[in-house]
């Protein structure tokens, strides 16, 4: 059996690899996608929406969708975790076998540096959500960052540190107002007369912008919203991930 | 791009996936599966995609790696085959 999972396994790389020969050169201007799509977005990009990185505007503004309902992908992985592990068949003893070692006092050394980092962290991570139009990064990166800054907290002092300073309510609560901050903005762009998500619509209310400055003032709130839901989804993850959905020991 | 460059990441890649998949010690394939991402993330930079590169080194070098140790924690460290 393995023998022939690697045969299966080998023929298909080879396969693969004969693939990729009929592949574009890298950075190759006269392939397809480089020609027609790319160059469109290089050339007016700037002009349509007054942001300079064109990743962060294409995710955002010219795929508006995509990016939203790989938000709520996030939400229902969260959202699908949460549902298996804390509200699954309880077993008591089934838990206690797997539970933990008796955990270690906090080492001094750890929890200092940790205190010292975490501000630093969380204030980098509030930088790349609010400059994600302007150099790399965006709501999603922000938001993983945010997360991790809560994480460390709970690898330094225990999961109830971490769950006092953001609830698993809490969380839940940021994952749903994230999205719908996202959808609220396509939603304003339909009141006004729009098509969802198009933001150019938008200046009619926001004051003192023209049509192109909405459009990078509604991606950079689609962003927020992004950082909200993917911090809020990720640190629920592993909340339930580390302590089987019981929420009360674990790291 | 860098060829010498490109050529030693590649090298590093395959090994770390080969590494991750053969060790028995799933904490280990955890981490490999780790140093694998970070490597993805030098590449992606390296290649100029660095909005990319930035989401690899969060997401794959970073938060994974943890929620696959979390697993770990919680079911078995040692895998059956």
């Amino acid at each position: 059996m393995k023998v022939f999972a690697f045969c299966l396994v080998f023929v298909t790389g080879v396969m693969l690899v004969m693939t990729a020969q009929d592949f574009p050169a890298w950075g190759d201007a006269h392939s397809a996608p480089n020609q027609y799509l790319s160059t469109y977005y290089i050339q007016h990009t700037y002009r349509d929406t007054a942001v300079p990185n064109i990743v962060t505007a294409v995710l955002a503004d010219y795929r508006g969708f995509d990016t939203m309902f790989e938000t709520s992908v996030i939400f229902c992985a969260g959202l699908g975790i949460a549902a298996i592990l804390s509200f699954g068949p309880r077993n008591p003893k089934r838990r206690k076998r797997l539970g933990l070692p008796p955990s270690a006092e906090g080492d001094l050394i750890i929890q200092t540096t940790t205190r010292l980092l975490i501000p630093v962290t969380q204030l980098f991570a509030l930088y790349v959500i609010a400059h994600g139009h302007h150099s790399p990064g965006g709501g999603f990166q922000g938001g993983v960052i945010l997360a991790a800054s809560f994480i460390l907290l709970s690898l330094a002092y225990d999961l109830n540190m971490a769950l006092s300073r953001l609830s698993d309510r809490l969380a839940l609560l940021w994952g749903n107002g994230g999205l719908l901050i996202y959808a609220g903005i396509g939603l304003i762009c339909v009141a006004l007369g729009a098509h969802f998500l198009e933001y150019s619509a938008l200046h009619a209310i926001l004051p003192a912008t023209d049509s192109v400055m909405a459009r990078s003032h509604a991606m950079l709130g689609v962003e927020i919203g992004v950082g909200f839901t993917v911090m809020s989804m990720l640190f629920s993850i592993y909340t339930q991930l580390v302590s089987l959905g019981s929420l009360e020991d674990g790291l | 791009m860098i060829w010498q460059f490109d050529l030693y990441i590649l090298v590093l890649l395959v090994v770390t996936a080969i590494v991750s998949l053969r060790v028995r010690d799933l904490l280990s394939a955890a981490m490999v599966s780790g140093v694998y991402s970070l490597l993805m993330c030098l590449l992606w930079a390296e290649m100029g995609a660095v909005d990319v590169a930035f989401t690899e080194a969060a997401v794959g070098a970073g938060l994974s790696t943890v929620f696959m140790i979390a697993t770990i924690l919680r079911t078995t460290r040692r895998t059956t085959d």
